[in-house]
C-alpha cells in the first residue's frame, strides 16, 4: 500500500498537467484543501476516538481551509508517513505538509519545496526506560537506538554519536507507532525524535512513569509548514496565515474577542489583520476577511497551543521557545503592513 | 478505400505501425512532462547523490558501513542484504515445502492432515501480516539483555537477536578447507566407482556413510595436524549490548522465517501436484522391483515429480525475492528499506531511486530464472 502510493506519486509526478501554479485555484475550485499530516502524534496530528482529525499541525491545516475556503472544516486529511511526505507534496497528491517537518537547507532548496514560517521550535532529545539507570545522552555509549526512518533526527544521531566518539546501532521504522512498539517492547535502549514527539510518545506507553527524558537537546529542529517550489502566491498565503495567528496572539485577539475587536480596536495593524482597513488579504489574492475567519474559526497561536499540547493537555508542554518575542521566546511575525 | 488498404495483410501492418508510434509518442509524453515539471519545481535531479555522504546508521550490514559512507554504499548494503534474505528463504522453504509436499501425501492420516492444515493456514494469510506477527512473536517472547537465554555461556537469545560466536580464522587454517575440498572430490569418485561396481556385480555400497565419515574425519584431522588454526570469538555482554561473535537480529530472523515458511506452502503445493502427476505405474513398477518406499520416493518417484514441478517453484522463488522488499514493515535494512526508503527521503531523488531500484530487482529476477530456466532445460526427460 505504502509502496503503491509512493509509485502512484512518482506516476503523477509524470502525468500531471503542465499547468501548475494556480495551487489557489485548484483548491478552490475542488472546494476542499488537501493536507498532509502525520499518521499519528498526539498533540501534533492524531484522530480522536470519532475520527476528527485533532492537533497543532491540524489546526494549521484549519487555519489555511478557513482563510483560503471560507471554512476551517473543508479539509482533507492526508496521512503520510517521514518517507512519503516529500513525494506527496511534489507530485501534488496534497496541496500543503503540516507535518512536523524540519526545515532544512537542503529540503528547502533540493527537494523543491518552501518552508511557510516556523510552527513548533524543536529539538531533538532522548528517552529511555527509568531502569537503564542513565542520567545523560552522553552515557548512552554502544546502545541500540530506535527512529523513525527518513527524518532529520536519523541524521543528526549519526552526527551526535560520531562528534562524541561513542558507538550506536540504529533500528529505523516506517512509522512513529512502529518505533513505539519496538521501544516498548525491548527492542532498543533508546527511543530518540524530536522533544515534543517524546513528551507525545510517552503518552501512548502502557506505563509512561516507567520512563524518562534525558536533558539533552541536540539539535535545532524549527517544524514547519511546506508548499511547493514555483507557486509564489500560494507560498504566500501559507506564510501569511501563520503570521496572521502569531500577530493575533501578540495583539491579544482570541477567537473569543475577534469580532470586538473587528468592531471597535483602534490599533491599525489589528484594523488590517482583520480588514477593517487596508488590502492585507487583497495582496495575497483572498477576500478581505480572510485572517479575520481564521482567528473567528481556528484561534490565535496561544490558543492552538494550549489546546493542543499546553499545560491542560496530557503533553504538558511548556511555551519555552514558542513563546513570543516580547514574552521570552522566539516566536516572531513581521508586521501587518 | 483505396485499393491497398483492402488487402488483410497491408492493414495487419498498419494496425502495427500506428499501434507502436501512439506507444513511443505516449513514452515521449511522459517523458518531457517529467523533465517539464521537475525543472519547473526545482527538484534536483542526475545520479550525483549517488556519491553523497549518506548520514544515516544502518542496522546489519555485510560489507562495513559508517554514516560518512555514500548512497552508493547503502544500495550496495541493502542489495547485498537482499540477496542474503532471499537465498536463505531460498533454501528453507525449499527444504520446508520438499518435507510438507511429500507428507501432503502421506497415507498417514495424521501427518498428512498436518501438512494440509499448514498448507492451507500459511498459504491463506497475507504475507505481510505473517512478517509482523513473526517480529512481534520474536520480540514479544524473548527476554532482554541483561536477562536472556544462556546456552552453555556460547550461544545468547534474548530480544535483540541470536548472539553466536564466530569462528576466527588463523594461519594454516587453509589446510581445512583443502580437507574439506579433498573430502568432497574423494566422495564424488567413490560414488561414481560405486556406482560402476554396483552396474557390474550388483554389489551395493554404503556411499552415504562413508562419505559422512570423510567429510567428518579429513577436516577434523587436518586441523589437528595444523596446530589448531580456529578460534571463537564468544559474545559476552558489554554495557546495553553483547558485543563480538555473530548476531543474527530479530529483524532479519522474523523476515527469513515469514518468508520461508509462506513460500514453503506454494514450493509444497508445486512438489505435490509433480508427485501426483508420476503416473502410478511408475510406483508400481518399482514396488515390483522390491524397492522399499524411501527408495520409490528417492530414484523413481521426486527425480519425475521435480521436472514438473520446477516451472511453478521458480516462480515462488521469484515472489519471494519480491516479497523481501516487504521488510520496509519491520526494519530489516533490505534495498528498499534503505534505499528506496531512507535514502530517497534523504535525497528526496525518487524518480532516480525507484528507476535503480526497479531495474536492480528486474535484473535480480532475469538472471535467478535465467540460471532456473537453464537448470530447467537440463533436467528435462531428453527424448532421444
Amino acid at each position: 500500500m505504502k509502496k503503491f502510493l509512493k509509485l502512484s506519486a512518482v506516476a503523477a509526478l509524470a502525468t500531471a498537467t503542465l499547468a501548475m501554479a494556480g495551487t489557489l485555484d485548484d483548491v478552490k475550485k475542488a472546494g476542499v484543501l488537501k493536507c498532509g499530516v502525520n499518521t499519528g502524534l498526539p498533540g501534533f496530528s492524531e484522530a480522536d476516538s470519532k475520527g476528527t482529525w485533532r492537533g497543532l499541525d491540524v489546526d494549521y491545516c484549519r487555519a489555511l481551509a478557513a482563510a483560503v475556503l471560507g471554512d476551517a472544516s473543508k479539509v482533507k486529511y492526508v496521512p503520510l508517513n517521514a518517507k512519503e511526505r516529500f513525494t506527496a507534496l511534489q507530485s501534488g497528491e496534497i496541496d500543503v505538509l503540516s507535518r512536523n517537518t524540519t526545515n532544512t537547507e537542503t529540503r528547502d532548496t533540493a527537494l523543491g519545496i518552501n518552508f511557510a514560517g516556523v510552527m513548533y521550535y524543536d529539538g531533538q532529545g532522548f528517552m529511555v526506560p527509568k531502569s537503564l539507570g542513565v542520567k545523560s545522552a552522553l552515557e548512552l555509549d554502544g546502545a541500540t537506538v530506535c527512529i523513525q526512518a527518513g527524518t532529520t533526527t536519523e541524521l543528526n544521531l549519526a552526527d551526535y554519536f560520531r562528534s562524541h566518539k561513542m558507538k550506536f546501532k540504529a533500528i529505523t521504522f516506517d512509522t512513529n507507532d512502529q518505533v513505539t512498539k519496538a521501544f516498548e517492547a525491548g527492542r532498543c535502549d533508546v527511543l530518540t525524535t524530536d522533544a515534543s514527539g517524546l513528551y507525545a510518545t510517552r503518552t501512548k506507553l502502557a506505563n509512561p512513569d516507567k520512563y524518562v527524558v534525558l536533558p539533552e537537546i541536540i539539535s535545532k529542529e524549527p517544524l514547519a509548514p511546506a508548499v511547493r517550489h514555483g507557486d509564489d502566491q500560494w507560498f504566500d498565503i501559507a506564510k501569511w496565515v501563520r503570521n496572521a495567528l502569531v500577530t493575533a496572539e501578540e495583539k491579544g485577539i482570541t477567537s473569543a474577542n475577534v469580532d470586538e475587536a473587528k468592531a471597535k480596536s483602534t490599533d491599525p495593524e489589528v484594523k488590517r489583520l482583520l480588514g477593517v482597513e487596508g488590502d492585507m488579504c487583497k495582496n495575497i489574492g483572498l477576500d478581505k476577511e480572510c485572517f479575520y475567519r481564521v482567528i473567528k474559526q481556528v484561534g490565535n497561536y496561544g490558543e492552538i497551543f494550549e489546546r493542543n499540547v499546553g499545560k491542560n493537555t496530557p503533553l504538558k508542554i511548556k511555551r519555552g521557545l514558542n513563546q513570543l518575542w516580547n514574552k521570552g521566546g522566539i516566536l516572531y511575525s513581521p508586521p501587518f503592513r | 478505400m483505396p485499393a491497398f488498404l483492402r488487402d488483410e495483410k497491408i492493414r495487419g501492418i498498419l494496425y502495427q505501425i500506428i499501434a507502436i508510434v501512439g506507444f513511443v509518442a505516449f513514452l515521449f509524453y511522459i517523458a518531457q512532462n517529467t523533465a517539464h515539471n521537475i525543472e519547473q519545481r526545482g527538484i534536483k535531479t542526475g545520479f550525483d547523490f549517488l556519491h553523497a555522504t549518506a548520514g544515516f546508521d544502518i542496522t546489519e550490514s555485510p560489507i562495513p558501513f559508517t554514516p560518512q559512507s555514500t548512497h552508493l554504499r547503502v544500495f550496495e548494503v541493502g542489495l547485498l542484504n537482499t540477496l542474503i534474505v532471499s537465498f536463505w528463504g531460498i533454501v528453507f522453504s525449499s527444504l520446508i515445502g520438499l518435507v510438507i509436499g511429500v507428507w501432503r501425501l502421506s497415507p498417514n492420516w495424521l501427518i498428512n492432515r498436518i501438512a494440509a492444515a499448514y498448507i492451507e493456514t500459511f498459504r491463506n494469510i497475507p504475507v505481510l501480516l505473517q512478517i509482523l506477527f513473526w517480529y512481534n512473536v520474536v520480540l514479544a517472547t524473548l527476554p532482554s539483555a541483561r536477562h536472556s537465554i544462556n546456552l552453555f555461556d556460547t550461544i545468547f537469545i534474548n530480544n535483540r537477536g541470536f548472539f553466536m560466536p564466530k569462528l576466527i580464522l588463523h594461519d594454516g587454517s587453509w589446510m581445512i578447507g583443502a580437507a574439506i575440498l579433498a573430502a568432497i572430490a574423494a566422495i564424488v569418485w567413490i560414488r561414481h566407482w560405486a556406482r560402476k561396481r554396483q552396474e557390474r556385480t550388483g554389489e551395493q555400497f554404503p556411499v552415504f556413510l562413508t562419505g559422512l565419515a570423510l567429510l567428518v574425519l579429513l577436516p577434523l584431522l587436518a586441523y589437528l595436524l595444523a596446530g589448531r588454526p580456529i578460534t571463537a570469538v564468544y559474545p559476552e555482554l558489554h554495557g546495553f549490548n553483547f558485543r563480538g561473535g555473530k548476531t543474527f537480529t530479530p529483524e532479519f530472523l522474523a523476515l527469513l522465517f515469514a518468508l520461508s515458511i509462506y513460500t514453503a506452502t506454494f514450493i509444497a503445493e508445486a512438489i505435490r501436484s509433480g508427485i501426483e502427476a508420476v503416473p502410478k505405474g511408475q510406483k508400481e513398477a518399482a514396488t515390483s522391483l522390491g524397492l522399499s518406499p524411501l527408495q520409490q520416493l528417492r530414484f523413481v518417484v521426486l527425480p519425475q515429480a521435480v521436472r514438473i514441478a520446477i516451472p511453478s517453484i521458480i516462480n515462488q522463488y521469484l515472489n519471494l525475492i519480491k516479497n523481501s522488499s516487504l521488510a520496509a514493515a519491520i526494519g530489516y535494512p533490505e534495498l528498499v528499506t534503505i534505499f528506496a526508503g531512507t535514502s530517497l527521503n534523504q535525497t528526496g531523488q525518487a524518480l532516480e531511486i525507484l528507476l535503480i531500484t526497479m531495474l536492480t530487482y528486474l535484473l535480480i529476477s532475469l538472471i535467478v530464472s535465467l540460471i532456473l530456466n537453464w537448470f530447467n532445460a537440463k533436467m528435462k526427460i531428453k527424448e532421444r
